[in-house]
């Protein structure tokens, strides 16, 4: 080619020379499972949806929401956030406020009045017993793939242990009402103050195609504990569902001085609703220690600073007018409390007890092929289904740790494989992704940013009423928060490895799209050091 | 959506951030980018010299429109960059000899303003060209003071022959003619130049140091300069896996640990006057920064030198003190 006078080279012409052949190992993009999606037991994409709250689209971010768990706002409340002990950002400054930006979200679509699109009708019915948490979940899942669904519930109000468990001062009524009200819109029939008694014939008769039973456990556990007179003992659960439905009949029950004996949620629940009911004092007794406690300590914490006091390693032995005697227990060397012959006596005129629930499942004991535990639990296979053909069960009245996320966590799996079942298919989840682990991270390129607090009322407003405890991020806070989140796992579109490769060999193909030319990856490795989320590995070259 | 918070989860950290307007991203995000050093160069694996040259002059592309030119002195640059008949530069771009690239600099500079032309130069050249063998031309060119924006792409040491020792070497760094043997293995302390200071001296426009590690930085030092006429320099840090010993993979995490160890200061100078500098952020002993390294490797171990890494680590306390580039708070912590 001519030249002119001293020049001797084309530009760009060593794009001829495909430098890729010295290659070794080569890069890939791939995604990981963030911790925070991991851990949740309703398998929120957590991440997904942040990265959407992040731009400020907020409808965006609630639609992915949906998809796993149509509770928001009540779960931004409520859940012990599983997903915060596991995030990522722990070990960085603090945990991301997950459950604070999960409410925000909820909240801010119950404003709105946001709604999720449902698929075509199938013409397959589905009935669902309960409308706790794991009986809306399921309700919600199959509706939206198109099924029609029909909810039983035994009560005259709708909600379950959302309402006649948790008290207003945790999830306040109208938040659990318009979450309820959504999924009534979507056209979830749901019916009230209709106990259940046979489900078999419902299945036989080809009523329904496929039964889901969530009745959770509502039944009190009972211990006998002999009373000199007719003290006042009565069950937590009982206690609390008055709370929530006939306030002045639980009032009626409590005295000066309250007597809680257990020590799990339920026990501070019945604690924090009898101070706010007239008790002046409230003492939790509970046989084992802290460490064993089953409460969340969460819980705990807002109890002790609600001036409820505990009295750890005691059992009640009986109960007077006024005074309760209790055994001191020690706990042996295998971690069992055993009793020291020590006895003493608390000050109380109330005792209620909150030790523990059975599920009322009775009704089921004639079914072929159900198995039912000593405490009304009931067994069910990797496929959430009982012995009975079509008979699927989940929630607090199947084997679990019993949490609300649990909960509505089984109601999607649930839906989904009753949606196979009633396709003649077994569901098969997805393979899980490895997990985006906090090494995998190049924390060197996220700003510090200290965590954001949530208002919350002072003593003396607290115990006066059942108002909320908690308050909520505003709009700039919620913001705040939610860019705090590293994107374990997954592009955040920060543009690092296309910046930082030395021979130009990413290719940016728009906002968060990059390929490698392989022709000229050289396989350094630098865009896989520098990403900060960890989304790339570097791979050996194949044969 | 009202915009309050002025946070950005990645902030100005990362090469660009979905949640910045594209203003405040930078060039190298940008799908525009020129791309003034393209693909296919021969440079090794994790080269830090071609990222440096790509983000300068790509960024020096945008501050001209195009129109310069650039006056290459040999070395490792020009030499994997055009190996005949080949070319990865997208720009107008000379080969001047090794020691000359600041004098043919000055008479291209020349020749575009008898001819009219607003072309601007840009002289770029490693540590070798710059520090000791151009060393007469750069400091001719800084008092004529020239209308030339000098680069120099400091890898501490002659790479492309075989990594001898330049004037730029460090302290106690092994090379090819400062073996690891004798008494005091490497190069020896006290002696070497201050390249920066002396153009500082030279009274010029603009003088900045920068590193790869930090390319908003980087970017903003090559705007800056690009908006001076006169003389300009500019001291490009940059680490050469080879030479170093150090992993390709981490190239930038080494340049990192050079800046916040404090062993290359980030500052910026007008007319002979500090103005200017880019703090530490998370503060490191030198040791973190010397380990990444196998021509420091002498100094670690059982046949260690404690005492010379403390030196060095001096050498780091010297430039934080000078250069104010530490908290207070951030030194009693680390409690060097």
């Amino acid at each position: 080619m001519d030249h002119p006078f001293a020049i001797t080279l084309d530009p760009n012409t060593s794009r001829d020379n495909l430098t890729g052949a010295w290659r070794t190992k080569r890069p890939i993009y791939g995604s990981h499972l963030p911790p925070c999606n991991h851990a949740c037991p309703a398998g929120h994409d957590i991440q997904r949806w942040l990265y959407w709250a992040e731009e400020g689209n907020y409808q965006k971010a609630w639609e992915v929401m949906m998809e796993n768990n149509p509770l928001p706002a009540i779960h931004g409340r409520i859940c012990y956030h599983p997903c915060e002990d596991s995030c990522n950002r722990g070990q960085l400054d603090q945990t991301v406020s997950i459950h604070a930006v999960e409410r925000f979200l909820g909240d801010l679509a119950n404003r709105e009045g946001w709604t999720v699109p449902c698929r075509p009708n199938t013409g397959q019915k589905v009935m669902v017993v309960g409308s706790g948490p794991s009986g809306l979940s399921c309700a919600y899942h199959l509706r939206r793939m198109g099924h029609h669904v029909t909810v039983y519930e035994a009560m005259p109000r709708l909600g379950g242990m959302l309402r006649y468990g948790i008290p207003a001062y945790r999830l306040p009524r109208d938040v659990l009402d318009t979450e309820i009200d959504r999924l009534a819109k979507m056209g979830i029939e749901l019916r009230v103050n209709e106990k259940v008694d046979s489900v078999q014939e419902m299945l036989e008769w080809n009523q329904f195609q496929a039964v889901f039973l969530a009745i959770g456990a509502h039944k009190s556990k009972h211990v006998n504990i002999p009373a000199r007179e007719a003290g006042k003992i009565f069950d937590a659960i009982g206690f609390l569902r008055d709370a929530a439905d006939a306030p002045e009949a639980a009032q009626a029950k409590v005295g000066r001085r309250v007597a809680v004996y257990g020590g799990g949620n339920t026990a501070m629940d019945a604690a924090r609703t009898a101070l706010r009911l007239g008790a002046e004092e409230t003492v939790i007794i509970y046989r084992r220690d802290q460490a064993k406690m089953p409460a969340h300590i969460s819980e705990l914490n807002e109890a002790l600073e609600e001036g409820v006091r505990v009295q750890w390693l005691s059992t009640i032995k009986e109960m007077g007018e006024d005074d309760i005697e209790i055994e001191l227990m020690e706990l042996d060397d295998k971690g069992f409390p055993q009793p020291t012959g020590k006895f003493e006596k608390v000050k109380a005129d109330t005792l209620i007890l909150a030790l523990g629930q059975d599920s009322e499942s009775e009704f089921l004991k004639g079914v072929p092929g159900v198995k039912i535990a000593k405490d009304g639990v009931v067994e069910i296979d990797a496929n959430m289904m009982t012995g009975f053909k079509g008979l699927f069960a989940g929630g607090d009245m199947v084997p679990s740790n019993r949490t609300a996320a649990i909960a509505v966590g089984h109601g999607k799996k649930a839906a989904r494989c009753i949606d196979a079942f009633l396709h003649g298919k077994v569901y098969e989840p997805k393979p899980k992704k490895p997990i985006a682990t906090f090494e995998r991270l190049n924390t060197w390129y996220y700003t510090d940013a200290p965590k954001s607090v949530q208002p919350v009322l002072n003593q003396l407003r607290r115990l006066e009423n059942f108002d909320e405890t908690t308050g909520g991020l505003d709009e700039s806070n919620a913001l705040y928060e939610a860019r705090r989140c590293l994107s374990c796992g997954n592009c955040l579109s920060c543009d690092n490895c296309y910046g930082v490769c030395p021979d130009n060999a990413i290719e940016k193909l728009g906002p968060g799209k990059f390929e490698i030319k392989l022709d000229y990856c050289k396989g350094c490795g630098i865009c896989v050091t520098e990403c900060p989320c960890g989304c790339m590995d570097m791979v050996r070259e194949p044969e | 959506m009202t915009e309050h918070v002025k946070f950005y989860q990645t902030g100005t950290f990362t090469v660009g951030n979905r949640l910045l307007d594209e203003a405040r991203r930078t060039v190298q995000s940008l799908m525009t980018r020129a791309n003034s050093l393209n693909s296919g160069h021969r440079a090794c694996q994790g080269c830090g010299e071609a990222l440096g040259a790509r983000y300068a002059v790509d960024t020096a592309v945008r501050e001209t429109g195009g129109k310069m030119a650039i006056v290459n002195a040999t070395g490792c640059l020009e030499v994997f960059s055009t190996p005949y008949p080949q070319s990865s530069w997208q720009v107008p771009w000379l080969h001047s000899l090794f020691g000359n690239a600041p004098a043919v600099a000055s008479g291209m500079a020349a020749a575009a303003k008898v001819m009219g032309k607003d072309i601007r130069i840009i002289a770029q050249g490693g540590d070798g060209a710059t520090v000791d063998i151009g060393f007469g031309c750069l400091s001719g060119m800084f008092e004529r003071n020239d209308d030339v924006l000098y680069i120099c792409y400091d890898n501490e040491a002659y790479m492309n022959t075989g990594v001898q020792r330049s004037g730029s070497t460090p302290a106690r760094a092994t090379t090819a003619t400062t073996p690891g043997v004798g008494e005091q293995p490497g190069n020896k302390f006290g002696i070497g130049k201050n390249v920066p200071r002396i153009a500082m001296a030279h009274g010029i426009p603009y003088v900045a140091t920068a590193s790869v590690a930090d390319l908003r930085d980087l970017e903003r030092k090559v705007t800056r300069a690009m908006s001076f006429s006169g003389a300009r320099y500019l001291h490009v840090h940059v680490p050469c896996p080879l030479g170093w010993g150090s992993d390709p993979a981490e190239t930038l995490k080494v340049a990192r640990l050079a800046v916040e160890s404090g062993l290359f200061p980030l500052f910026e100078a007008e007319y002979g006057k500090v103005v200017g500098r880019r703090k530490i952020r998370r503060r490191v002993p030198v040791d973190d920064y010397l380990k990444m390294q196998k021509r420091f490797a002498h100094l670690f171990g059982a046949k260690g030198d404690p005492a010379a890494v403390a030196r060095i680590q001096g050498i780091a306390d010297a430039n934080i003190s000078e250069y104010q580039l530490d908290d207070i708070e951030a030194v009693k912590l680390l409690n060097i």
